[in-house]
């Protein structure tokens, strides 16, 4: 009855593929479910069943759930964007939060000078020329190890249009 | 012939041969860039994924599978999603302070233009700049299934 009843519920993405009997303790079985063969192509694809079986093996069941998620995330990009991957996303981002930076700073220097000039009773604060420009506050994540990433990122995709 | 081995061939124990497709971006001199993209992705889906880009760009795609394996390396349950969730984070953060200034400027720049006796608006006692002042407070995995940048 029993091996009848796993045979009746539907294998897991993983063993659908291999097209082999999803066991109750199958390691793919909680995180690829069965309504998500492309989730575990790609993973597949990407790093391989097996690695990615040790890499779960490795931690604990409450981390597995994130660590097939962010696999899934980086089995994506890296199709996406086969040069760069994930690090191709991660430019982009940096390269968005140095642009807020500046604007920031320019915002708060603009601020600041509303701030002193109005307090000095000037109607007009745009007619002062001013150019100081304060240091943004938050650090870049990765920032001087992914500099040369970035700047290649637009090369190559505009070269290759990967 | 068996000292000119890259780093693959040589952890692979096999003959480094002329067309050997990792020998390039996996010197001997660095075998531990080989191991920590063996460990991640394994030999065969390298070798695939380099044969199917054009020559002029596997230099770079070896570099980044090493960096993102570098980074799961380290952090077996994020790798390097953690640092575009940190990222995501921040710009988050960013974007809610420049706004806020951008009010403040407005606000500022309302007074200067019509200066009248009245209680000045502070962000404190402002509901809509109150708003920005929430914190962002997603779960990883909410933040993940949020969709790609």
């Amino acid at each position: 009855m029993r091996s009848q009843e796993a045979r009746s519920t539907s294998s897991c993405a993983a063993c659908k593929l291999w097209k082999r009997r999803c066991t109750p303790n199958c390691i793919f079985a909680p995180h690829f479910r069965s309504d998500e063969p492309k989730k575990f192509a790609k993973v597949h694809k990407v790093f391989g069943a097996s690695n990615v079986s040790k890499i779960l093996i490795e931690v604990t069941e409450e981390q597995r759930e994130d660590i097939v998620n962010s696999l899934a995330y980086e089995a994506e990009a890296r199709l996406r964007d086969p040069v760069y991957g994930c690090i191709g996303a991660i430019a982009l981002l940096q390269r968005k939060m140095i642009q807020l930076q500046h604007d920031l700073a320019l915002a708060r220097a603009r601020l600041s000078l509303y701030a002193t000039t109005y307090s000095a009773g000037i109607s007009n604060p745009e007619s002062h020329r001013f150019r100081t420009v304060a240091l943004g506050e938050f650090p870049v994540a990765c920032g001087g190890f992914m500099d040369s990433f970035s700047q290649t990122c637009n090369e190559v995709n505009q070269d290759a249009h990967i | 012939m068996s000292s000119g081995r890259c780093a693959a061939c040589r952890y692979l124990r096999r003959k480094c041969t002329e067309d050997c497709i990792l020998s390039p971006y996996f010197p001997s001199n660095n075998p531990q860039r080989f191991v920590s993209v063996h460990r991640i992705y394994g030999a065969s889906n390298v070798s695939k994924l380099l044969l199917r880009l054009p020559i002029h760009v596997r230099a770079e795609a070896a570099d980044s599978l090493y960096f993102e394996a570098q980074c799961r390396l380290e952090d077996p349950v994020h790798g390097c999603v953690g640092l575009v969730f940190m990222l995501q984070q921040q710009i988050q953060a960013a974007e809610s302070q420049l706004v806020k200034t951008r009010v403040q400027i407005a606000v500022m720049k309302s007074q200067a233009q019509h200066p009248q006796p009245r209680e000045a608006e502070s962000s404190f006692n402002n509901p809509f700049l109150r708003h920005f002042d929430n914190d962002a407070n997603l779960s990883f995995s909410n933040q993940i299934s949020s969709g790609f940048i």
